[in-house]
């Protein structure tokens, strides 16, 4: 009932979620095993920036647009190529139809 | 017969006809009370849920039912409709119902402070008669009308918001691409009535001798349906539609999308299946183009997934790269027909002399794949809006930008966006994982390069929503009006899809066997498709 077959392989979500269950325990082990004495709000908790001042939470926060910013900036090119494509003009949509419709009569009709 | 008998008789026809008259009957229940049509609305989707259930039992028990309206002999002339339903209809159905009724289950309160709610109410219970229409009829110039009635309401509910100019422009867009996809369908229809006399799928089916003109027919059909669906590069029209529609409309939208990817389907297997699904040695001739369309469809849905994935990345508009992931996601579904048409062969003796054409055990693997993830798709992205909406509904936020630290408020939302976010992307054990596994698997034996690209994609999928969870969940609490916890009906709505997420997860094995497959059999047993209209006497 929990096998999934795939012709060449096969998949079980049950081995999975067994897997979950013993990680969950292992870690929630080890956390039972830390030091139960430490101070709130002092330097214990406090994060270490290279001897930086820490800024406060609301400036520290990535914008979603600049996440992934070595991503996008390494594939600029490729940014700026679908930029093109997608003008938000109606016509050019109409475009690309007539252009997939033209390479599948190509490849439906003449073949 | 008793009157479940006659109520399962008639459920092909009650399916489209609740619909259909609730949504006239809505606008006069409307006028009792304003909650009155709300309530009317739910209770008319309810309902055509169960003579669904009650058609589906029937269908996957005793086979494919037809059901006539108008002349039912044979004899001239011939005025009538027919409607067949097998099993990848009720499949669709199923899909299409279970998005609509959870559609109205969100717009309780979402949409309570709108005006003109009967118009909503009446456009969405239009919109799934069209759907339901298109995915039961037996008859092509029936299902370009019901097409065409399921373009105009999906265009009017987009432009609903009508006050904001986007919406009205994403509306016109719309119906644009809408009619022009239409229009070229009963071309293509015209073509085919012009030939063979006949509108019926079965008869035509049977007639279809594959001249220069079927093809022309078969290709704007493929095409047209394939734009309605959102294939690379006709898709551009859909991250605009998609995410200026109210939330209950987008995940309308995503049901009457996918019903052109079936109109598709359709096309190919029942239209088209004596050509694709035969493996006569007469149909050699036809092998080359059957390849090379298949290649096509390859590289259009490779480059739907990745730049449907590369384009997600980069979006700060919340229901935009949501859309953009959709796009790759229907890039999956057309790589499993893609796959299945490129993997037929010819087989040759020592001499090179042909002795058989067969489709390589991994076409249907990828088949059956592609089916799968339509109902995935349509969960896992559905569940994706639902939770753009209820954030939008909270916050009055599109932009991540402007979100953070919401796991602080809306945990139930919190949790409902993860199982999303894993599903999509394709993590086990969610239901997104075992249609992707079927996918990688057999594209990986037609090419590896394939498997790769649809791995890569599923990689870059996790990556965009992981962005999404960062930037809006995560983090300080910057929002500055009063965020309120999310209203209930909104939490059972999501919870519906993500139970079923999970619960196809958990077993995929038995949904595979007791729906995916009954589907995927349905659409490769050609035969079984024509003759039951056919020698069947109907």
């Amino acid at each position: 009932m929990f096998t999934f077959e795939t012709g060449s392989g096969f998949w079980n979500p049950l081995v999975w979620i067994i897997i979950f269950v013993v990680a969950f325990l292992i870690g929630y082990i080890l956390r039972s095993f830390g030091k139960r004495s430490y101070k709130e709000g002092t330097e214990q908790t406090k994060s270490f920036l290279s001897g930086n001042e820490e800024y406060d939470k609301e400036h520290m926060q990535i914008k979603s647009s600049n996440l992934y910013w070595g991503f996008t900036e390494s594939f600029s090119w490729l940014y700026s190529i679908l930029k093109k494509l997608h003008t938000g003009n109606a016509s050019d949509y109409i475009v690309w139809f007539v252009v997939v419709l033209g390479l599948f009569l190509l490849a439906g009709v003449m073949l | 017969m008793s009157i479940l008998d006659t109520f399962v008789a008639h459920a092909p026809a009650l399916i489209v006809a609740i619909p259909l008259l609730g949504a006239f009957l809505v606008q006069l229940v409307g006028r009792l009370h304003e909650k009155a049509k709300v309530v009317f609305a739910l209770l008319t989707i309810l309902l055509t849920n169960c003579f669904l259930y009650l058609l589906t039992y029937d269908v996957f028990t005793n086979g494919i039912r037809t059901y006539i309206f108008g002349n039912a002999d044979l004899t001239l002339p011939v005025v009538r409709i027919l409607f067949e339903v097998d099993a990848m209809s009720i499949y669709m159905a199923l899909i299409s119902t279970t998005l609509i009724l959870v559609a109205f289950i969100f717009s309780w309160v979402y949409m309570k402070d709108n005006t003109g709610l009967d118009k909503f109410y009446t456009l969405m219970l239009l919109l799934t008669a069209g759907m339901l229409g298109m995915v039961f009829t037996g008859d092509i110039f029936n299902f370009f009308v019901f097409l065409e009635i399921t373009g105009i309401s999906s265009a009017a509910l987009v432009a609903f918001w009508v006050h904001k100019a986007e919406a009205v422009e994403a509306g016109f867009k719309y119906i644009l691409i809408s009619a022009i996809g239409a229009l070229f369908v009963l071309f293509a229809i015209a073509l085919l009535y012009g030939q063979y006399d006949a509108l019926n799928i079965a008869v035509l089916a049977q007639s279809i001798q594959f001249t220069f003109l079927d093809k022309i027919a078969l290709v704007i059909l493929l095409v047209s349906l394939a734009m309605k669906a959102g294939l690379f590069p006709m898709h551009m029209w859909l991250p605009d539609s998609y995410s200026r529609a109210p939330a209950p409309v987008t995940i309308g939208l995503v049901a009457a999308t996918l019903a052109s990817f079936y109109g598709v389907l359709r096309v190919i297997f029942s239209l088209y299946g004596g050509i694709y699904s035969g493996t006569d040695l007469a149909l050699l001739s036809t092998l080359t183009s059957t390849k090379f369309m298949g290649s096509l469809l390859i590289g259009l849905a490779l480059l739907a997934i990745l730049v449907g994935v590369i384009m997600a990345l980069r979006q700060t508009d919340l229901k935009r790269l949501i859309a953009f992931a959709a796009v790759a996601e229907i890039g999956y579904m057309f790589l499993g027909i893609g796959t299945w048409m490129a993997a037929k062969t010819v087989h040759v003796d020592p001499d090179g002399i042909a002795t058989a054409i067969s489709i390589l055990p991994y076409g249907n693997l990828a088949l059956q794949g592609g089916i799968f993830h339509l109902f995935n798709d349509a969960f896992d992205i559905g569940l994706l809006f639902l939770v753009a909406g209820v954030i939008f509904f909270v916050t009055k936020e599109r932009s991540l930008d402007n979100l953070s630290g919401l796991a602080r408020h809306m945990k139930a939302t919190t949790i409902f966006f993860i199982i999303g976010l894993c599903a999509v992307a394709g993590l086990p054990p969610l239901n997104g994982f075992a249609s992707k596994l079927l996918l990688y698997e057999s594209t990986f034996q037609l090419n590896p390069i394939l498997g790769i690209v649809a791995i890569v994609g599923s990689i870059l999928l996790l990556a965009v929503f992981v962005k999404v969870f960062y930037a809006a969940f995560m983090g300080p609490d910057l929002i500055k009006t009063n965020v309120h916890k999310e209203p209930r009906s909104m939490i059972i709505a999501m919870g519906i899809l993500a139970a079923v997420i999970i619960i196809i997860g958990l077993f995929p094995d038995l949904f595979l066997t007791h729906f995916v497959e009954p589907a995927t059999d349905a659409l490769l047993n050609f035969s079984s498709y024509t003759n039951a209209v056919l020698i069947g006497g109907v």
